[in-house]
Formats: C-alpha cells, structure tokens, sequence
C-alpha cells in the first residue's frame, strides 16, 4: 500500500522569500500525524500543495499514491481537508451544503451518512439553518462535516480547534480518534502542542519552511529534553552535598533536579530526612512537547 | 457527471435564491429602457420599413439583457466565492476544469435566458413583436450568453476586488454592448463608426438576433453565426487554459 501522503523535494517559493524548501516527508496509512510549527512555518503552504491549492516550484506530492497535480482527481478524491479560515457560503443551509459537496464527490445520495455526521458533530439542530446563521463555533463544525463527506482515506485539519470551545474540542477529537480507529490517516497542525501529543503518534516540526524534526512523538520528548526533574523548596534552604550533583537549577528559593527514573526519589528524599531537611513544596515535572517545541525554536 | 451536475445546481440555485435581485430587478430596468425610448423616439424614427422603433428595439434589448445578466452572473460568483473563501470547496473537489467551466457557463446562460425570456413576455402584452425564425434568434441568445458567460468567468478570476469587475463591466462589457446596435442599425452610423462597430463582436450578436424576429439585418445571419461561434470557441479555450493554469485561483 503506498503512505498516505508522501512529500519528495517539495520547494515553494513566493518572489525572494521561500515559503518551504526541500520538504521529505511521508505519512503512513492510519498514523495520527502532527505537523507543528510557529506561525509563517510553512505547514498550511505544506497542506496547501497537498490540496492542490497551491503548486509546488519544485518537487512531488502524492496522496494515496496519486500525485496532486497529474492525478490531481484521484488525489482530491481520497483527501478531506479542513481549512483554517473560517469560510462558507452564505446563500445555503447546512444541509444544503453537505449535499452540494457530496455532489463534487460523485456521490448522488449521501442522506444516511449526512446524517450521521450531522449527529456526530452536533449540528442536528442547525441542519437546515442558512449557514449565514451559525456561530463560529458552529461553521467550524460545518467546516469538518465537509471534508468528511466523501469519507476520505486521509484528512487534514489545519488548526481545527482554534477559536473553539471546550465542548467542541471534544466532540470533535472524539469523532477524529473515532475515524483514525476506523483506518482513516488523519494529519493536524495545531498550536495546543498537548492536543498533538494526546492524540498523535508522529510530530513533525517545521520552522522557517524546513523540518527540523520527524519522530515519534514520545521519542522526541526522550531525546529532546532533559527528563523528569523534581521541583523542592527547602527548609533550611540549602541543598545536601550528596544531591548536588543532581541540581539542574536553583531560583526562586526552589531546587531543581534531575531525576532520571523514580527510584531516584526515595535516595532523594532519604538525603534529605538524613540531614533533617524540610520540605516545604515539592513538583514533580515531565517533560513534554511543549518543551521540544520551545527547545527546537529557539536553537533548532 | 455528478459533480457537474451539482455545481450547476449550485449556480442555479444561488442566483435563484436571490431572484429579486437577479431577475426580476433586471427585467424591471430593461423596461424601463423601452418605456423611455418608446417615449422619445417613437415618432421620430424608423429603422426598418414598416417596422415601429420599438418594436425594432425590443430584440437589442432583449439580448442586452441576456449579455449582462450572463456576464454578471458567472462574475459575481466567482468573485464572492474568491472574497469570501468558499471558493476553496470547488478547488479541493476532484470536478475537472471542463466541469467547472460548462457549469459556469450553463448557469449564466439559463440566467440571460430567464431575464430575456421575461422582458420578451412582457413586452408581447403591450406590442406585437414578430418573432419570424425563432431557431436564429434561439441560437445567439445561446451563443451569445455563452460568450458573456465566459467572460464573466474570465473577470471574476481576474478581479481581486469587486471595483476592479465593475471597471471590466464599465469600461469593457458596456460600451461594447451600448455601441453594438441594441439601439439602431449600423448603417445609419457614418462609415468609421460602421467599420469599428464590425470589429465588435457584440454587434454581430445582437444582429443576428434580430435577424430571428425581423428576417432583416444588418450583415448575412451565416456570416454573425460564424464569427459569434468561432468568438465563442475562441473565449472558451482560454477560459479553461486559464482554470487548468490555475491563475489567479491555485497559487
């Protein structure tokens, strides 16, 4: 079977500035991908060229081994995006709107499972409301029924849940996980770096139109960070010699260090009780993808 | 076939749904036109022997509606689609450029139609317009909206705002139309103007239109057939060049 989307020397270019430059990426059937990066990254130009809204200067792209722009029908076929913008059109109903893209698809009759993801993203009572009508949160939810309803392989939701309510979120990350359960490839960007790292078994991380990392999720966090770290305040505020070497920071009155697996914790606090130290605070802190992400944009 | 379909349900249905706007206001404004002209000039002028001015101008107007209503139809679409965003649902379908381009096109002719249509109808309560050959005059109210049509579409992937498509449809759409002979013949214009009026493709439209009604025209029906239908394979062409090159639509 060939990967989902499969990105091979993509360049972009607008005028002097380059938007993307010699992107490789490939995203295997059923994975839950992310795509993360700082704003002006290049990750909705990335999307835009796998869509076909936008054309490479150099490079292929291919979505279920369909290239996006001599097969473009094929590849369009089996991909369902999810813009950023929140975009509709104003002269029909949700209904209305669902058929009518149904219909780009090929597909005459697509009532049952209309239906079902108008239920399945709560939007029951607002199916036959003029789109003009809805909230933000509500043409978002349209948004996500569009591209689903010709059941792609592959979907891409460009930060989904931006502006959105908790409720949403998990209204639509449920039916996400739901889908990604049932075969579907599902590709995110998003700035909830805990959203990724919930959901998504793969990160790649893009900055200044270049990927600077592509890994698993966990492994990134193993080998981007310096592992857990325990957080003291201490009565009297000074730090046992055995310990010292384990110190990664001392400020604000607090200690911090370095505990590479839990067994640490007892000798930790058995140094301590031995030199009849008080605790006065303690945190235990794991690293996550947040801590990659600020790591890798700062100096990657 | 289905996607097309759709879209031209969709192009249906959005100018439909606004039928006040899109067909009846321009039914009323070309009456309006007649109302004024058959004021004026009834008296004064005759075009053809034994044919009254108004009933001489009827057809001119009737195409002249079908030609704005078809340009304005696919234009405005399209660029509300581009200002607005939703543009986008079409672009990421698989519908290939051919459906996109007929769809376009069959919505601004079935729109040209219905306003023409109209303002025949009511004209026929107050005068008697003979409508002698009705496939001549069938065949460029099609070719004709066809054109216009397409070259809606063209301005609407053109303009980034809505002032730069009403300077297409003021500066280009309008005084091709107004001096194509909606409202005379062409030999009634001193020779310079005759020669430029045949450089107007308009004219032959609007000519061979009034061939269906009167039997009489300016220039052999066959010739304005041939010109209008090569102008309209000509436009088309490069309609669907443009979508495939995805000027101005794909970035």
């Amino acid at each position: 079977m060939p990967p989902a989307i499969e990105i091979k020397q993509v360049c972009k270019r607008y005028g002097s500035f380059s938007a993307l430059t010699d992107i490789d990426l490939e995203i295997h059937c059923g994975e839950f991908f992310a795509l993360l990066g700082p704003n002006g990254a290049g990750k909705t130009t990335l999307i835009s060229i796998i869509a076909g809204l936008s054309i490479a200067n150099c490079g292929t792209a291919k979505v279920m081994g369909h290239n996006v722009t001599t097969s473009y029908q094929q590849a369009r076929l089996n991909l369902g995006i999810v813009p950023q913008e929140l975009v509709f059109d104003p002269f029909f109903t949700v209904r209305e709107i669902l058929r009518i893209q149904s219909g780009y698809y090929g597909i005459k009759d697509n009532t049952c499972w209309i239906d079902e993801i108008i239920e399945r993203l709560d939007l029951t009572d607002k199916a036959d409301a003029n789109m003009r009508a809805l909230s933000g949160g509500m043409k978002r939810r349209v948004l996500v029924a569009q591209a689903l309803v010709h059941k792609p392989p592959v979907i891409i939701l460009d930060e989904p849940t931006a502006g959105v309510d908790v409720e949403l979120r998990q209204t639509l990350w449920e039916f996400i996980q739901q889908l990604n359960r049932d075969g579907h490839t599902v590709v995110l960007t998003t700035h909830y770096l805990e959203e990724a790292e919930t959901l998504c078994n793969r990160v790649a991380m893009l900055k200044e139109g270049k990927i600077i990392a592509l890994d698993n999720t966990q492994n990134l966090i193993g080998k981007l960070t310096s592992g857990n770290s325990l957080r003291l305040r201490l009565l009297p505020d000074t730090l046992p010699k055995s310990l010292q070497a384990l110190q990664i920071n001392h400020s604000g009155g607090m200690y911090e260090l370095r505990i590479n697996d839990y067994a640490r914790m007892e000798f930790i606090l058995s140094a301590l009780r031995s030199e009849q130290i008080q605790i006065l605070e303690m945190h235990l802190q794991q690293p996550d993808l947040e801590d990659v992400f600020v790591r890798l944009m700062r100096n990657g | 076939m289905t996607g097309f379909i759709t879209l031209l349900y969709k192009e249906l249905l959005r100018f439909w749904k606004v039928g006040f706007q899109t067909i009846l206001a321009p039914m009323v404004s070309t009456l309006l036109y007649l109302l004024i002209f058959f004021h004026v000039l009834e008296a004064h002028v005759e075009v053809y022997p034994n044919v009254p001015y108004t009933v001489f101008l009827i057809p001119g107007l009737v195409m002249m509606a079908v030609i704005q209503n078809a340009f304005a139809n696919s234009s405005s679409s399209i660029i509300q689609s581009k200002i607005s965003g939703n543009i986008v649902f079409i672009l990421l379908s698989p519908l290939s450029y051919r459906a996109i381009f007929f769809a376009y096109i069959l919505a601004s002719i079935a729109r040209g139609l219905l306003v023409g249509l109209g303002v025949y109808l009511v004209t026929l309560i107050f005068f008697e317009v003979p409508l002698q050959l009705p496939i001549w005059a069938f065949l460029f109210v099609i070719l004709g909206s066809a054109i216009l049509g397409a070259m809606g579409l063209i301005a609407g992937i053109w303009a980034d705002k809505f002032d730069q498509l009403a300077a297409f449809q003021n500066f280009i759409i309008l005084p091709l139309t107004f001096l194509s002979g909606v409202f005379y013949t062409v030999h009634s214009l001193p020779v310079s103007w005759q020669v430029l009026s045949h450089l107007n493709p308009f004219f032959y439209m609007i000519d061979g239109f009034r061939y269906g009604f009167f039997g009489v025209s300016d220039i052999s029906p066959y010739v304005s057939l041939g010109i209008v239908a090569i102008c309209l394979i000509l436009i088309s062409t490069f309609t669907i060049r443009l979508l495939r090159s995805g000027y101005k639509l794909r970035h």
